[in-house]
């Protein structure tokens, strides 16, 4: 039988996630043993477009984009989303918080009109995806687990459970109650709750569980002493990505 | 070859982080246009932070880059420190030396042996490699988990750190993992020395190119002994000198159509940055085992040879290693001691000025009463550097027309990827393009 063929492309990210599949380093090579890289400009100049599964990163800002994402949807088998970027929009989605003129002008001045841009969406906006790897950026042992479940054809972890269930295994000090305003509440879990381990409050990267209490953690949020504005800021870090951003355009 | 015709047109260079086109194009033997073109979707960060708490800023900015995502931390700390008038106290400052030293060698890593390596090795990309020089890529994957867990040990993770924060750390690490560290960096200096040999053995296949410039990196600050990373003035190699809140007398970035990544100049029509520039600027501040490494390359400071930044990265990773392990040896003889890493905020403009792998990196915020970003600038290594390698192509194109189109191609793209450009960055956005 012939190995998996496996892709990476990327759009509108820092090429963090892919590094960090690089970063596996011992892992990465077992990894080889059982599957086929055709096609990973980051790390190789060759490139194929017979694809089995395309491992996604970044954000769909641009017109050109949707062309391109479309064409490796065409080829590939599967579409993975790959980290926040892909998933929900991650950072890139805080321009949608402002208007994109502003933001536009923001950086390039009176050369503004010279980089055409639109409100940034994750890739399952512009086409089918098969399945998420989640987080800013990914967690390594996440991934394993996932490319295990996708190579033997099945779906990927959805991860309901919110940050704190692993929080509380691995019995780290809750953050709240030492009233550090954290999002681990609602947020995904999967990340070995990472962030709390090191004393940083969950900012929720990996996206919202489905169904969340957002109403309760507003008041928890508030009840820790951060003002509208905060909440705001934290809600918005890596989850200021609204479907009707895009139909205003 | 005087009636030669070239279309090229090199659609997404490879091995580099980030999209960018080379664009050659030449007429009856004569170059009429070359060029790097940057592609990647533009992110608009300083257009994100607008509005953000101070708390919040350097994570965003974390997110700019993943290869740098530490030196973007740190540069973006020092510029709130300096608006929020914050003072980091000497632990706080070792242990942050000590996460840009542990950046630099996992990039320089990563560079060398898997992105640049093919090329001297005449092969497509490093997973061939893996079979005919297994001991070479074994190695250089053991070199590489060393930095990262360098970065894991004091910030949880290299890709986006976790606990450093303006003022201090969310959580310490133990003089255990200290000591863990050091005794790793020790025991990799060997499989360092292996490596130079290697490089040595096919050193005769970097290219032999010359254009001197300008070079920009930190000097030393008040007659420090240090090659700097973390603290230092903006050096030129043209005699001039400038605090980091002054940088951009040095940056004076422009927009060209081509591009979505702005472009620099200074005094001539481009400079570089990175380890070539630190190298030239600041050779008698490298440790006497980093010159002789530089020795033993062939390599002299000035340097002005585009090509030998491989060299350079090289010789920076031995220094950086060495220097480790002495201020590996300082922080665990004074044990580490929690402190109050607490700080109100306050209305302030500050810059912050530090060198990541690519080069220097300029973060500049304006607060307001709140502890909000007003206004946020960012000035990326690679940015400043694309000038440089158009300069570059210019001088260097002519000079390699009578060689096939496919060697050409692949000439310039070595060249850019030589200054191991970081293109998410500068755009904060690299393909080669033959118009």
């Amino acid at each position: 039988m012939s190995k998996p063929r496996i892709a990476f492309f990327d759009f509108a990210s820092c090429e963090g996630c892919q590094l960090e599949a690089l970063n596996f380093v011992d892992e990465f090579l077992a990894l080889l043993e059982h599957v086929d890289i055709v096609n990973f400009r980051e790390a190789m100049t060759e490139a194929d477009w017979n694809i089995d599964v395309a491992f996604v990163e970044g954000s769909v800002t641009r017109e050109q984009d949707i062309a391109r994402l479309k064409n490796i949807r065409e080829h590939a088998g599967k579409v993975i989303a790959l980290g926040a970027c892909a998933c929900t929009g991650g950072v890139n989605a805080i321009k949608n918080t402002r208007p994109l003129d502003d933001v536009r002008s923001d950086v390039y001045g009176d050369k503004k009109d010279w980089f055409p841009t639109f409100a940034t969406r994750p890739i399952d906006q512009v086409v089918k995806v098969d399945g998420y790897i989640y987080g800013c950026p990914i967690d390594r042992n996440d991934f394993l687990k996932n490319v295990q479940l996708i190579l033997m054809g099945k779906k990927t972890l959805r991860h309901n459970d919110p940050v704190c269930v692993e929080c509380k295994l691995k019995e780290n000090e809750c953050l709240l109650s030492l009233g550090i305003p954290c999002m681990g509440p609602i947020t995904r879990g999967g990340c070995g709750a990472i962030d709390p381990t090191y004393g940083h409050p969950c900012t929720g990267c990996r996206g919202l569980v489905d169904d969340p209490n957002v109403n309760g953690a507003t008041d928890v949020l508030a009840k820790h002493g951060l003002t509208v504005d905060d909440i705001k800021s934290y809600m918005t870090l890596y989850n200021a990505f609204k479907a009707e951003d895009i139909d205003e355009q | 070859m005087s009636s030669k015709n070239i279309d090229l047109h090199v659609h997404h260079v490879t091995r580099v982080e980030g999209h960018g086109d080379v664009l050659l194009n030449v007429a009856d033997g004569k170059v009429e246009h070359v060029s790097l073109n940057i592609v990647e979707a533009p992110r608009f960060f300083e257009g994100m932070l607008k509005g953000r708490a101070h708390y919040e800023v350097r994570e965003i900015v974390s997110r700019i880059c993943g290869i740098c995502a530490c030196g973007h931390s740190l540069s973006s700390i020092r510029a709130s420190e300096a608006a929020l008038g914050v003072e980091p106290s000497h632990q706080v400052v070792d242990l942050r030396k000590l996460v840009l030293s542990a950046e630099n060698l996992s990039s320089h890593y990563l560079h060398i042996f898997f992105l640049v390596a093919p090329d001297l090795f005449g092969v497509d990309s490093v997973i061939p490699l893996a079979t005919s020089h297994k001991d070479v890529v074994v190695k250089a994957l053991k070199l590489k988990k060393v930095a990262n867990k360098m970065s894991d040990s004091i910030v949880g993770r290299h890709t986006h750190p976790i606990c450093m924060d303006i003022k201090g750390f969310s959580k310490l690490p133990t003089v255990e993992k200290l000591k863990d560290i050091q005794r790793q960096l020790r025991d990799s200096i060997s499989d360092i020395e292996f490596m130079i040999d290697v490089v040595a053995s096919v050193a005769g296949n970097i290219p032999d190119f010359t254009r001197e410039t300008e070079y920009v990196s930190l000097g030393p600050i008040n007659g420090s002994k240090e090659y700097p990373f973390y603290d230092g003035v903006i050096k030129s190699s043209e005699g001039i000198t400038y605090y980091p809140a002054d940088y951009k007398k040095v940056t004076n970035e422009f927009i060209t159509p081509d591009s979505t990544a702005k472009h620099t100049r200074h005094k001539r029509d481009s400079y570089m940055v990175g380890a070539m520039a630190r190298f030239n600027n600041n050779y008698d501040l490298l440790r006497p085992e980093a010159k002789a490494v530089a020795e033993k390359l062939g390599m002299k400071a000035p340097c002005h040879n585009p090509f030998m930044i491989t060299i350079a990265q090289l010789v920076e990773t031995v220094h950086i290693t060495h220097d480790a392990i002495e201020l590996l040896d300082s922080l665990i003889n004074r044990g580490i001691v929690p402190e109050d890493y607490s700080y109100t905020p306050k209305a302030g403009k500050g810059a912050g000025a530090v060198e990541v792998p690519r080069g220097i990196l300029f973060h500049n915020y304006t607060y307001n009463t709140h502890g909000r970003i007003e206004e946020a600038d960012a000035v990326i290594p690679t940015t400043q550097n694309l000038e440089n390698i158009d300069q570059d192509m210019r001088v260097l194109t002519p000079t390699i027309l009578d060689k096939p189109k496919e060697e050409i191609s692949l000439l310039l793209q070595m060249l850019v990827r030589a200054y191991d450009p970081c293109i998410s960055c500068s755009t904060h956005q690299l393909n080669v393009r033959f118009a």
